[in-house]
């Protein structure tokens, strides 16, 4: 059977070159890069090497990078970590409606030890309102965290922009407020430069494009304090304390070394074959139609709305047609509420129910997007036939 | 491939994707509707009564299901253990019981095979209200 994987933005296989660029760091040079020995100091150098190649394609210093164990754990210790160096523990905090639980999250538990926060509402497409972020901004927000990309449906947030908007009216109010940003889906295909972005504190990993999981990269604007949520050493400046695993944070700088170079012509390959998979699945399948913005959008994502079926039951039958993809069911999520981010969006429970996501990726080939063009249209004809048909003629 | 049984069982598996008795029933005797789309699942049962021997008992029973692998499985799974059964033993099956016939449930689908024993007692309580007008 036909294997056909389109669910690149859960995770992606690790590149060849990013395995065969880690690989000495296992068993050969293991030595921790604390020790002062001749094996100590291989894995410090290379670490050092490492952080200095991240550091550089986001046009930050390397002391600016620090590496964390997940996406997660970085984005918890952007926000906890400012929370942390408070010397106060109350505020404001601004984020939006359709972030990933890693953020969400965090921000409910922040609720909870009394702190304020404003959770951004989205238009249709997903897309935040830069005339309502600014008119939450107050003199007590401490910071903003809003998501790059979203992971779901793919809209690309105005970031830059919003970069702008958070600075201007930290000088109104003569008080900084931070910006993080989220950018675990971005990284392959929008290219990431800090200083254009105006963000303080940035957060993604290498296992969203060809590198490892296991390891997460944070990047803190020079002069942002932080304070750690776990102890035990002065590594990565004490932030996240715990040896460094050196061949995953080699495997990060290669990854994101290879993605970089070819950015330009992988966005144009993916594209072209997102485009495809689009125009053939809304040719091919009625009542069906697209999440997220039509043009804002992340190159690789596309993400739809079956009527009358549920998602997790298409998961089923397009796994058994050797086929993987996504869905913010809420079968899959074992909570009984279907994707959050959605709902924000406006999309009515009944109908997102029915969201399956595609993310395509470096290996996705034409004949893959024919295969699934062949599949999928009588998946969702099998689905619909059992699905009563009350609910397939009215409007719930 | 990795084994999909660490997700579901075979028997849930096996009528998820060979579904038994789907599609409306033309004039039955009995239908429960259960459910929402707004939750994400609505089963319908549909059943016919014939009586033998002075009892009556579920010729026959169809079913149409929106919702996910588990709620298509214990809808299919249903109408397969209530057919020919007297109706006053169909209208006893338990959700318990559908989900030992399946092979047991995750826990956060157990509500799916609670959906199918309410749509059973549903259709059941139609027919009887339809028959003794």
């Amino acid at each position: 059977m036909r294997k056909v994987y389109l669910d690149y933005a859960a995770t992606t296989p690790v590149r060849p070159e990013v395995v065969s660029a880690m690989a000495p760091y296992w068993t050969e040079k293991f030595g921790n890069p604390s020790s002062i020995h001749t094996w100590g100091r291989e894995a410090r150098e290379v670490i050092e090497q490492a952080r200095a190649s991240i550091a550089a394609s986001l046009g930050a210093e390397p002391e600016e990078i620090i590496f964390t164990s997940s996406i997660t754990t970085s984005d918890n210790l952007a926000v906890a970590g400012v929370i942390n160096a408070l010397p106060q523990k109350r505020g404001h905090l601004v984020t939006t409606q359709i972030e990933h639980h890693a953020i969400l999250d965090l921000f409910k538990s922040l609720e909870k030890q009394g702190f304020e926060v404003t959770y951004l509402p989205v238009d249709k497409n997903g897309l935040v309102d830069l005339e309502i972020l600014r008119q939450s901004l107050r003199p007590e927000t401490i910071l903003v965290s809003i998501m790059f990309a979203n992971n779901e449906v793919g809209t690309i947030q105005p970031i830059a922009e919003i970069g702008d908007l958070v600075k201007e009216v930290s000088e109104e109010l003569n008080r900084e407020i931070l910006f993080h940003t989220d950018a675990a889906t971005v990284m392959e295909y929008l290219p990431v430069k800090v200083k254009e972005l105006k963000v303080d504190l940035l957060s993604f990993g290498p296992h969203k494009f060809g590198g490892p999981k296991g390891v997460g990269v944070l990047y803190i604007k020079k002069g942002v304090k932080l304070a750690p949520l776990t102890f035990g050493g002065h590594h990565e400046q004490g932030l996240w304390p715990g040896t460094e695993p050196t061949p995953l944070i080699v495997g990060t700088a290669a990854a994101l070394e290879l993605a970089a170079k070819e950015r330009e012509t992988a966005v144009v390959r993916v594209k072209k074959l997102r485009d495809r998979l689009i125009a053939g699945v809304l040719e091919k399948i009625p009542d069906t139609r697209l999440t997220g913005d039509e043009v804002k959008r992340l190159p690789n994502m596309a993400s739809f709305i079956f009527k009358g079926v549920e998602g997790e039951a298409v998961l089923l039958r397009l796994d058994a047609e050797g086929i993987a993809a996504s869905s913010g069911s809420a079968c899959t999520s074992g909570d009984l509420r279907p994707s959050h981010v959605l709902l924000a969006m406006g999309i009515p429970a009944e109908e997102a129910h029915g969201s399956v996501r595609f993310s395509l990726g470096r290996e996705t080939t034409s004949e893959d997007i024919d295969y699934v063009l062949e599949k999928l249209p009588e998946i969702i004809k099998i689905l619909r036939e059992i699905t009563p048909n009350l609910c397939l003629t009215e409007e719930a | 491939m990795a084994d999909l049984t660490s997700l579901y069982s075979k028997k849930v598996l096996d009528h998820f994707y060979h579904p038994r008795n789907v599609g409306e029933m033309k004039n039955p005797d009995g239908v429960g509707t259960v459910g929402n789309p707004v939750c994400g699942d609505v089963m319908r049962l549909f059943i016919k009564v014939e009586k033998k021997n002075g009892e009556e008992y579920v010729s026959e029973a169809k079913f149409q299901t929106l919702g996910c692998g588990a709620a298509i499985a214990t809808s299919s799974m249903a109408t397969e253990m209530i057919k020919g059964q007297p109706l006053k033993e169909a209208v006893k099956l338990t959700n318990k019981a559908i989900t030992e016939a399946l092979g047991g449930l995750p826990k956060n689908k157990i509500h799916c095979s609670v959906l199918a024993a309410e749509a059973v007692k549903k259709a059941v309580a139609d027919y009887r209200r339809k028959s003794s007008k």
